[in-house]
């Protein structure tokens, strides 16, 4: 195959995938190693990639502690509420005592932040949101990794982490190829921030057909993330933690400003307010601890968004859907009426295609929500990702080795989708992330840590021929086709994709069974993932666009296959409304109150699965 | 997007790995590019379009309904300042002292995260603990 190899040396922080935890690396990595090469390997192009490409109308994840408005502490308190007691108290403490000089930067450099006239404050979606107009905020943060970056590669697919042969579990660089031209492209580095995202795609969605990728979050969010990290032998955390939103039906368009500014409620189909009178049942389920109707009426702790979801998913499988969103009260002012649509064109446009499509105003007619399929993603309301050192003045033994945001190999770390156990970081958060661990891994280097790397161009080759492997299978094998895609010999990523949907939906709690699994269904999910993973190297495709999708799709079961394995491993149901285990329904935290920790052994993909103990901050 | 050489025309090759986010149709340069919804849910016969104008620091939209009652222009700011002037030259500014690596701060820190600019929050500033258990939830 007539693809050149290009061989990229010397390069001391490699930034794999630079959505907002990439750029925010690439950026800060700039500052803490002035004369360190730092380049930049993205599958798009990061002017667009990731999962802010169409822009947003908030950032999520803002403090205010400049305003006098909330301290580090008060954000853990709330993501350990969301999440059923279940983060990484120590890393989300440390992202929220530095989230807010990002956000002021962003400012700084141009975006367009509103502000509340009175107080000169930030203007408040909610507690923890504030509103921009953010069309333009992957570009933005984009020029400022740019300038930063010694070399930007965009249409990189990277596919494999190169590991150091002088000094086990190393890290040493990158591999993949680019997807315009085929060519193969190595990247030798000292450090590798991975900021490669979460996966959207891995469920069965409730889209079909054509518009099968209007899905939540972004389709090309393939799980590299995670993918890359499992198959490098990093640990993983709170992967069964996979997430269910409710959408705007159809377009998916988000919630946030239209619960929490414009005031919009929800109802039944009766037109009936439902989510009260499936609490007091929850509150047995789960436990006073997570669930105290009686108090939260009066403090206003929040109701954890899983328990919401719960409240909607039973309330129409009793027969009285669709849930509306009551949107005709508010939209009768026309300055609200005006950010209900403009929270959309920043954000998440085809929600306005599809209204405008369907005469759907939502002036005269509340239009329906629905509960998503999961996706797995630890930047937003949930906690996936890698299990990763905590910075040194906050994490208690357990949670620190060395390196702030770095994994379990050495000279790996993670920023955003990529980190596990940090929810609610968003895209400030991600952000923000990313400079930890560009900072962090400049001094890994200056501490003389990546001394002496080697890679040998056997491995080198070796990943090579892995990487065409579907190129030449569907050259030996494309003479066997009986019609259109049918092949005794290979199945293509579509297909591939097709059955990972549909054993995940079905096995391991999508839509179709209303988020319902157990042990007998999940034990058959992995096996059916073990005979893919053996079609998967039968994976043909007919030229370098299906390789990238090939690739996609081999990420995506790695990712797969490790939220099977943490769902087994934790008896108990600790997130109604995201999914359930039929054979162990309630919370039970005399077993579970801890994190789930796993490792895939890359020789044997074996998994190996530990407790790992739950630290909450509390008052002195 | 691959350009059809007989038409000499662009056409996205897989519609149902498609966003609609409206990217593409931002980046070109001759607003040739038009989404239709997608055929599974979205009836024909509606059009959202759009111009957006890095000079000008703003986003066009306009959004017209299937029925023609609703046809809305719509205008937002992307910027406030010229495109990626006000972003530093991090290779430029003065390199950090060891204190500082030592530290916990990020560039330009503490600015921005304190009410009196003071330093970084600690569990020892913050007068907090950490402790194992379910018992401290
Ligand atoms: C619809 C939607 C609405 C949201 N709303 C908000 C909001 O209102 N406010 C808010 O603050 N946050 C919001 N978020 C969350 C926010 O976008 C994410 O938290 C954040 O973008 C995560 O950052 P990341 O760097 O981990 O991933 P991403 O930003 O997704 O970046 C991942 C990058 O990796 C690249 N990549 C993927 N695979 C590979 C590979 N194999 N090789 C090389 N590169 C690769 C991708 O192209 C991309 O550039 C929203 C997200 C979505 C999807
Ligand atoms: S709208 Fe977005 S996802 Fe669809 S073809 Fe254009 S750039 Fe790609
Ligand atoms: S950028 Fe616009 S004009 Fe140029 S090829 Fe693409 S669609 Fe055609």
């Amino acid at each position: 195959m007539g693809y050149k190899t290009i061989v990229e040396d010397n390069i001391d922080i490699l930034v794999a995938g630079a959505g907002l935890g990439g750029t925010g690396a690439a950026f800060e990595a700039r500052y803490w190693g002035q004369d360190k090469k730092i380049v930049i390997a993205e599958k798009a192009n990061i002017d667009r990639s990731g999962a802010v490409a169409q822009g947003l109308y908030a950032i999520n994840c803002y403090m205010g502690t400049r305003f006098g408005e909330n301290n580090p502490e008060d954000h853990v308190r709330y993501a350990r509420i969301d999440l059923m007691g279940m983060v990484r108290e120590d890393l989300l403490f440390d992202m929220a005592r530095h989230v807010d000089s990002a956000v002021h930067q962003f400012e700084e450099w141009g975006m367009p932040i509103m502000r509340n006239p009175k107080t000169g404050a930030f203007l408040r979606e909610g507690r923890w949101q504030i509103m921009i107009h953010g069309e333009s905020y992957k570009p933005l943060v984009a020029e400022a990794a740019k300038k930063s970056a010694d070399k930007v590669f965009n249409r990189i697919c990277v596919t494999h982490l190169l590991m150091d042969e002088a000094k086990e579990n190393r890290v040493a660089g990158a591999v993949g190829f680019n997807v315009r031209t085929g060519n193969y492209h190595v990247f030798k580095s000292k450090a590798v921030v991975v900021g490669a995202g979460g996966a959207s795609n891995i469920y069965k969605p409730r889209s079909v057909g054509e518009g099968a990728g209007r899905v939540w979050y972004a389709p090309w969010s393939s799980g590299s993330a995670y993918g890359l990290l499992i198959g490098a032998g990093a640990k993983m955390t709170q992967m069964e933690n996979r997430i269910v939103l409710a959408r705007f039906k159809d377009g998916y368009g988000p919630v946030g400003a239209y619960f929490l500014h414009l005031k919009t409620y929800t109802q039944n189909g009766l037109g009936e307010e439902y989510e009260s009178k499936w609490f007091p049942a929850l509150e047995e389920m789960v436990g006073k601890r997570y669930l105290d109707v009686e108090a939260s009426h009066v403090s206003h702790r929040p109701i954890p968004t899983c328990l919401r979801n719960h409240a909607f998913i039973n309330e129409v499988n009793a027969g009285r859907g669709p849930i509306h969103m009551v949107t005709m009260e508010a939209f009768q002012d026309p300055h609200l009426e005006e950010i209900g649509w403009h929270n959309f064109l920043g954000m998440t446009v085809g929600q306005a295609v599809l209204w405008a499509a369907t005469d759907v105003d939502p002036k005269y007619e509340n239009p329906e929500l629905t509960t998503s399929e999961p996706y797995v993603m630890g930047s937003h309301a949930t906690g996936c990702g890698a299990w990763c050192s905590g910075p040194e003045d906050v994490s208690p033994d357990e949670y620190f080795w060395g390196y702030n945001r770095m994994t379990t190999v050495e000279g790996l770390f993670g920023a955003g989708d990529a980190v596990g156990g940090t929810p609610h970081a968003f895209s400030s958060g991600s952000f923000t992330e990313g400079r930890l661990a560009a900072k962090a891994a400049c001094k890994y280097i200056d501490d003389g840590k990546a001394e002496g790397i080697r890679v040998s161009d056997e491995q080198i080759n070796r990943r090579k021929e892995e990487i065409y492997k579907p190129m030449e299978h569907y050259k030996i094998y494309r003479n066997e086709i009986t019609a259109g895609t049918v092949n005794p010999n290979y199945i293509n990523p579509r297909q591939a994709l097709d059955r990972l949907q549909k054993l995940m939906d079905e096995y391991a709690g999508g839509v179709t069974v209303s988020y319902m699994t157990n042990e007998k269904l999940l034990n058959i999910g992995l096996k059916k993932m073990k005979t893919l993973e053996e079609d998967l190297e039968k994976i043909a495709a007919e030229n370098i666009h299906e390789l990238l999708r090939a690739w996609e799709v081999k990420h995506r079961h790695l990712t797969s296959e490790a939220v099977i394995q943490h769902t087994l491993f934790r008896k108990e149901t600790r997130w109604p409304g995201y999914y359930y285990r039929g054979d162990a329904m309630k919370v039970d935290d005399d077993n579970w109150h801890v994190l789930t920790v796993s490792r895939r052994d890359p020789q044997t993909g074996e998994y190996t699965m530990e407790k790992a103990p739950l630290y909450h901050i509390v008052e002195e | 997007m691959h350009i059809d050489k007989v038409t000499r025309r662009a056409y996205n090759i897989e519609p149902n790995m498609c966003w609609e986010c409206y990217s593409c149709v931002k980046a070109c340069p001759h607003h040739a590019i038009d989404v239709r919804g997608y055929a599974d849910f979205a009836p024909l016969g509606h059009s959202v379009r759009v111009k957006r104008d890095e000079e000008k620091g703003v986003i066009a939209w306009r959004i017209k309904f299937r029925n023609g009652k609703k046809d809305m222009d719509l205008l937002a700011p992307i910027t406030t300042k010229p495109w990626g002037q006000y972003i530093p030259q991090l290779a430029d500014v003065p390199a950090p002292s060891q204190d500082q690596r030592d530290s916990q701060l990020l560039f330009n820190e503490p600015k921005y995260i304190r009410m009196d600019d003071g330093d970084i929050h600690t569990l020892k500033s913050n007068g907090l603990k950490m402790v194992e258990g379910v018992e401290a939830y």
